[in-house]
């Protein structure tokens, strides 16, 4: 890495999305648009393991999706490494996408059900014009703790952290520089969760990856994230390290949502 | 973590080996109607006219299935009409299928105008009546096979579009076509390489279905002398000349509706059949 460059990866400005709001169309016409994320700035440093919570329809998955670009936002700015990607088009936007890959929430409709695992984690590399692509898929499936003989297997053959675990290895065999992680253990049960968290970490730490890590359960946050962006009503209430903002928080929202963490009190009496 | 799930295996259904051995049987019946027809399918006997089937009395041994009122062959005829039914069948079948399932793919992944105009297209053409439908375009195109296959394949797009739309758009809001976005792979990419293999089990149902729907609607054509000249024996053409007689020779008219019958319902099953084999994911 050039020191010079920057050791930003993303530098964010006044980022805006709306959606149209199709309850409310008139007959003829446009419907009306709802703001979901009303002018966000923000920093992701290279390294960082970025933690972005909120409660539902706070414009944490929105944010997340505009970052790599799967929505067009309205207005301002997202520089990925020296490159303003907030209004390229899909066809220059092509040859990027290798830096900045995604895990999504829902692994089984993630993963083409008429495609085999090794085919799934193949795809992309193929796409992007890497070579030795077999290899390359053995390498990931290791990575993710998968035996070889899962490539030729279909996802409904896989249990759900299983899955999610080839949803892993599919962004990361591309060698990414930021991968966006949305929600990826609210889908499984508890063990898997913390399997699928245990490896993460361990990635992570392994690969030095930076990572975006959408979730509304603070307490996984805490322990993966090193950073930590609260989203409230699509704006940026907090923005601070992990420590520093479970030790004092500073917004009142934040504050709601610690303490509706809950935590285990050995004391507690069954009324 | 090695565990069952890759091992599953199906065999093919008893309806997938009993529609099928029909089917094959018929192609057979078409392909070497000309060996193995007793008789000319066009030449008439007045002497044997409305002969019975062998096993009633009065039956001549040399006219397996009887004869009809002019005294031709009925199984000869049924082997004869079986090329048409299977031809019509499989090209206007095929046909039909691919440009209905190309506009549905356009219309339910790239949504927009394009939907648009074709849901809208689908919506006026399904006000049509059908039958009348065909017989208008028979009338303005003139008798003849090619101008059956048209007026099936003009009339029956829709049926593909509909269905093949639906599945799109429900496919197509799926994550794994986002994560092919966030891969790279372009907008055609995906229609075709992520979108087509969910949807293809749908279309193959669809299709044998539609092979079964053309062959009725030769059948109906035929009926009403709409379909091919006289002097090419079809099932539908048949039926119409057993109606006449339906009161003095019955197996005029039965034996090819019993064909016509079986064979549609055969296509059916095939579809359903294949769909079940051939899908990955349990269902």
């Amino acid at each position: 890495m050039n020191a010079a460059v920057s050791d930003q990866i993303y530098k964010v400005q006044d980022l805006r999305v709306s959606f149209p709001d199709l309850s409310k169309k008139p007959l003829f016409g446009a419907a009306p648009r709802t703001q979901v994320l009303k002018g966000l700035t923000f920093d992701v440093a290279k390294g960082d393991v970025l933690g972005i919570v909120g409660g539902s329809g706070s414009g944490k998955s929105t944010l997340g999706r505009a970052m790599i670009r799967l929505l067009d936002p309205d207005s301002g700015s997202i520089r990925f490494e020296e490159t303003e990607i907030a209004h390229l088009r899909e066809d220059d936007l092509r040859p990027l996408r290798k830096h900045f890959q995604m895990i999504f929430q829902d692994p089984m409709s993630s993963l083409n059900p008429r495609r085999q695992v090794g085919g799934i984690i193949a795809g992309p590399l193929r796409l992007q014009g890497f070579d030795n692509i077999k290899v390359r898929v053995g390498e990931a499936l290791e990575m993710v703790g998968l035996p070889k003989s899962f490539e030729t297997r279909y996802p409904h053959e896989l249990s759900g952290g299983q899955r999610q675990r080839v949803g892993i290895a599919r962004a990361i065999a591309l060698k990414p520089d930021f991968i966006l992680a949305d929600e990826i253990v609210s889908g499984l049960d508890v063990s898997s969760q913390a399997q699928v968290l245990n490896l993460l970490e361990q990635l992570v730490r392994e690969l030095g990856l930076t990572l975006a890590f959408v979730s509304h359960d603070l307490s996984v946050i805490r322990r993966l994230c090193s950073r930590i962006l609260v989203l409230h009503h699509g704006e940026i209430v907090e923005n601070a390290a992990t420590a520093e903002l479970f030790d004092n928080p500073q917004a009142a929202y934040t504050r709601t949502l610690l303490d509706a963490i809950p935590l285990p009190d050995p004391d507690q009496v069954w009324a | 973590m090695p565990d069952a799930r890759g091992q599953i295996r199906r065999l093919p259904g008893l309806r997938l080996w009993l529609s099928g051995g029909w089917l094959l049987l018929l192609v057979l019946a078409a392909i070497f109607a000309p060996m193995i027809s007793p008789h000319d399918p066009l030449e008439q006997d007045l002497f044997a006219a409305r002969l019975p089937p062998f096993w009633e009395q009065g039956a001549d041994p040399a006219y397996l299935l009887g004869t009809d009122s002019l005294g031709r062959d009925l199984l000869s005829r049924m082997l004869y009409g079986a090329r048409l039914a299977l031809t019509v069948a499989l090209v206007a079948g095929t046909l039909t299928c691919l440009v209905g399932a190309t506009l549905g793919l356009i219309a339910g992944y790239y949504r927009g105008w394009a939907d648009l105009v074709i849901s809208r297209l689908v919506d006026i053409w399904m006000a049509f009546p059908p039958v009348l439908f065909a017989i208008l375009l028979i009338a303005v195109l003139g008798t003849g096979l090619t101008s059956i296959i048209i007026a099936i394949v003009v009339i029956d797009w829709t049926r593909f579009s509909r269905v093949v739309r639906a599945e799109a758009m429900s496919q197509g809001a799926m994550d794994y076509v986002a994560s092919a976005q966030v891969a790279g792979r372009s907008r055609l990419g995906i229609a075709l390489a992520e979108i087509l293999p969910n949807v293809l089990p749908t279309i193959v149902a669809l299709l044998t279905l539609e092979m079964g729907i053309a062959v009725i609607v030769e059948a109906i054509l035929s009926f009403v002398n709409l379909s091919i000249s006289t002097d090419q024996p079809t099932w539908g053409g048949m039926i119409a000349e057993g109606r006449t007689s339906i009161y003095q020779a019955w197996w005029v008219l039965v034996f090819p509706l019993f064909a016509l019958f079986l064979t549609v319902l055969s296509f059916s099953q095939l579809g359903e059949g294949l769909k079940d084999y051939f899908d990955p994911v349990l269902r």
